[in-house]
């Protein structure tokens, strides 16, 4: 019998069977960070149950500390990332808190450090956990009170998802990068419409893609709805789980970790990789998309009456009119970072643009590495330079920053922002703030335009 | 523990819901579970002086007492901050009837005891207009028929198995689990040494 990758990894996961129709599934990695573990180590001290496997979990500081100089936490943010090194040290747990040099954005960190490899099963505390299955390995975001029962239990109740496969054929544009793809994937499926799936990628264009682009696909699944996303492991996985600190200590083999080539999936999506053009989000869910080259849609173009409801509330919330060329509309900010992109893929992406050119005047724009690793692989590139010279603030720390907005980069009410992020919801950025979610390329090229613009007449034809 | 719930419904219908404007981040940074109630939806409730937004229908009369919310598509979606749920039980609110929910909203709220019945769109938005009355609705929800009743009609709606067992008998996942703890160990024998992860400290 035929399987799909996501039925392998489940398989090979399933401790056992439970009456009501769920599983029990081994998690071999839970990643925790500052804010969404405090309640269940609480909860493991109330209920009197020690961690079950210390050694497989990891704690990074992340989203609450600050990415500026020498800045110390507030008060209540000191208040999580002290609570979580006490409880990481009560139970001998790794944690790689401020000032670690493995320290950064746990997404980018575990694949840094060599912790993810094809086969296995990851969960977080955090929706962007399907960040995992660029590696042939299944990850997804977890609430609090799993994250406690992953520390007594090292598994998980869990609901076996019915499989979606989306095939992205052909080559890509010139321009187009992963987060382009992804994006007119979610447009396409819609936010929500892979509720209830794992999604797995597939086709000439995902295989072409280096992890960095893989990375930033699988990452935002999620905001498809998918509780999975999956790209088959293949030489180029193989190839990037090498010379990290973790790597050979441990395997998942068994398996090939792809989908048998008949594998029968309940949904399928075609997508020619041709069509795709560089695309930044109009909206406030991050299915409201169009082309840079496009203009701001219309009630008309609204098929159902939910759809043009949405509209009317998120050109309301965005400042924006219907029929608007995209091209016309200025930003306040720029902001590169985020477990979506801040990797050292992305930032060459972004310096690539910014070389030789400068933020035009009234743009605060900023860069937020992924972690202490990227920054220093990027300051020996003289990336920094050339954000500095460029007019970019290049940020010493690492965090997630203004993706959320848990820390101090905190946009103000009406602030306009291109950012590399995952989220464009309402407050996500700073409470009125307006978010427009495209490729980092595309964010350095709004900085430098101050509105947003075509990154394709930034860049040499064919580069 | 929860059978029926039978309450006014609010209605909702806002599209793409997400955990952000559920339990915005300045309620985050808390390491207990108490005092979030201030904090559910509290950017729709509030305005910026923190007095209540009178458009905001769990700021009007009749719905300021709804237990049950009828809600738009894909509603918990983003974030998968627990807090958000939480947020919401302390609220008062026991159930969001929609036509679909994001998985880690889906699966936090199973753990707290909020129902969220599955109908299809029809159904959806007939309670919508049926919640927009105001009347005194009377909609009730029997979990353990999978039925919902309200103005004169009774629907069925969607819920795993487990999820309704888990909101009927009020179990906690963690200490049933550890029941299973000579299952757990047999799977770790069986592990090969090199698939266990060791993070280096």
């Amino acid at each position: 019998m035929t399987r799909t990758l996501y039925d392998k990894l489940v398989d090979s996961h399933k401790v056992c069977d439970l009456p009501d129709g769920d599983i029990v599934v081994y998690v071999d990695l839970h990643i925790m960070n500052e804010y969404t573990s405090p309640q269940a180590f609480s909860g493991l001290g109330a209920k009197g149950v020690n961690v079950r496997q210390p050694e497989a979990h990891l704690a990074v500081v992340d989203h609450v500390n600050s990415t500026r100089h020498n800045i110390a936490p507030d008060t209540a943010s000191k208040l999580l990332i002290d609570n979580l090194e006490q409880n990481c040290l009560q139970h001998g747990i790794a944690f790689y808190g401020l000032g670690d040099a493995r320290q950064g954005i746990e997404h980018v960190v575990v694949p840094e450090q060599g912790l993810v490899a094809p086969g296995m099963l990851v969960a977080c505390g955090d929706s962007h956990t399907t960040t995992y299955g660029a590696f042939g390995a299944l990850g997804f975001g977890i609430g609090t009170s799993e994250v406690e029962h992953v520390l007594a239990t090292q598994t998980l109740r869990y609901k076996r998802m019915k499989n979606l496969l989306v095939t992205v054929e052909g080559d890509l544009a010139h321009g187009v990068t992963a987060k382009d793809v992804i994006i007119c994937i979610v447009e396409e499926i819609g936010a929500g419409g892979a509720n209830g799936f794992a999604v797995e990628f597939a086709g000439s264009a995902i295989r072409s893609l280096g992890m960095a682009g893989r990375m930033t696909i699988c990452n935002m699944a999620v905001e498809l709805g998918a509780r999975a996303a999956l790209i088959g492991a293949d030489e180029t996985t193989y190839q990037a789980i090498e010379n990290k600190a973790h790597s050979g200590s441990f395997r998942f083999e068994g398996e090939n970790w792809q989908s048998d080539p008949n594998a029968e999936f309940d949904r399928s999506v075609f997508i020619d990789a041709k069509t795709i053009a560089p695309l930044v989000t109009w909206g406030t869910s991050p299915d409201q998309c169009v082309s840079i080259d496009g203009s701001i849609p219309s009630d008309g173009d609204m098929a159902s009456p939910q759809q043009k409801a949405a509209l009317t509330r998120a050109l309301n919330y965005m400042g924006l009119k219907s029929g608007q060329s995209v091209q016309d509309i200025p930003i306040d900010r720029a902001f590169i970072g985020s477990c979506t992109n801040s990797r050292i893929e992305d930032l060459r992406d972004a310096a690539r643009i910014l070389s030789g050119r400068h933020v035009a005047s009234g743009v605060t724009a900023v860069v937020v590495p992924g972690s202490a690793a990227t920054r220093i692989q990027a300051e020996q590139e003289g990336l920094d330079t050339i954000f500095r010279e460029a007019g970019f603030e290049w940020r010493p720390e690492s965090g997630c920053s203004m993706c959320l907005a848990m820390n101090d980069d905190i946009a103000n009410d009406g602030e306009r922002i291109a950012s590399s992020t995952n989220r464009n919801f309402e407050g996500r950025q700073g409470r009125g703030a307006r978010t427009h979610l495209m490729s980092p390329a595309m964010v350095a090229t709004a900085a430098v335009a101050g509105k947003l613009a075509d990154v394709r007449k930034f860049i040499g034809a064919g580069a | 523990m929860t059978k029926t719930i039978t309450s006014w419904c609010a209605p909702l219908p806002i599209a793409n819901v997400d955990t952000d404007i559920i339990m915005p981040k300045r309620f985050l940074k808390t390491i207990t579970r108490e005092g979030l109630a201030e904090g559910a939806f509290a950017d729709l409730r509030f305005d910026d002086e923190g007095d209540p937004r009178p458009e905001f229908v769990l700021n009007k009369e009749p719905w300021r007492k709804a237990s049950i919310l009828v809600v738009g598509d894909n509603f918990g979606c983003g974030s998968s901050r627990e807090h958000a749920v939480w947020g919401l039980v302390q609220l008062g609110i026991q159930a969001c009837i929609g036509t679909g929910f994001a998985g880690i909203f889906y699966d936090n709220a199973r753990k707290n005891g909020l129902a969220l019945p599955i109908v299809d769109s029809d159904c959806r938005d007939h309670l919508l207009r049926f919640a927009d009355k105001g009347q005194r609705s009377d909609l009730s929800i029997d979990i353990a028929e999978r039925t919902l009743h309200a103005d004169g009609k009774t629907y069925e709606f969607k819920m795993d198995d487990a999820t309704r067992q888990s909101l009927l008998d009020g179990r906690d996942d963690t200490l049933d689990t550890l029941k299973l703890i000579n299952e757990i160990q047999t799977y770790e024998s069986n592990l090969d040494a090199v698939r266990r992860v060791r993070v280096l400290k």
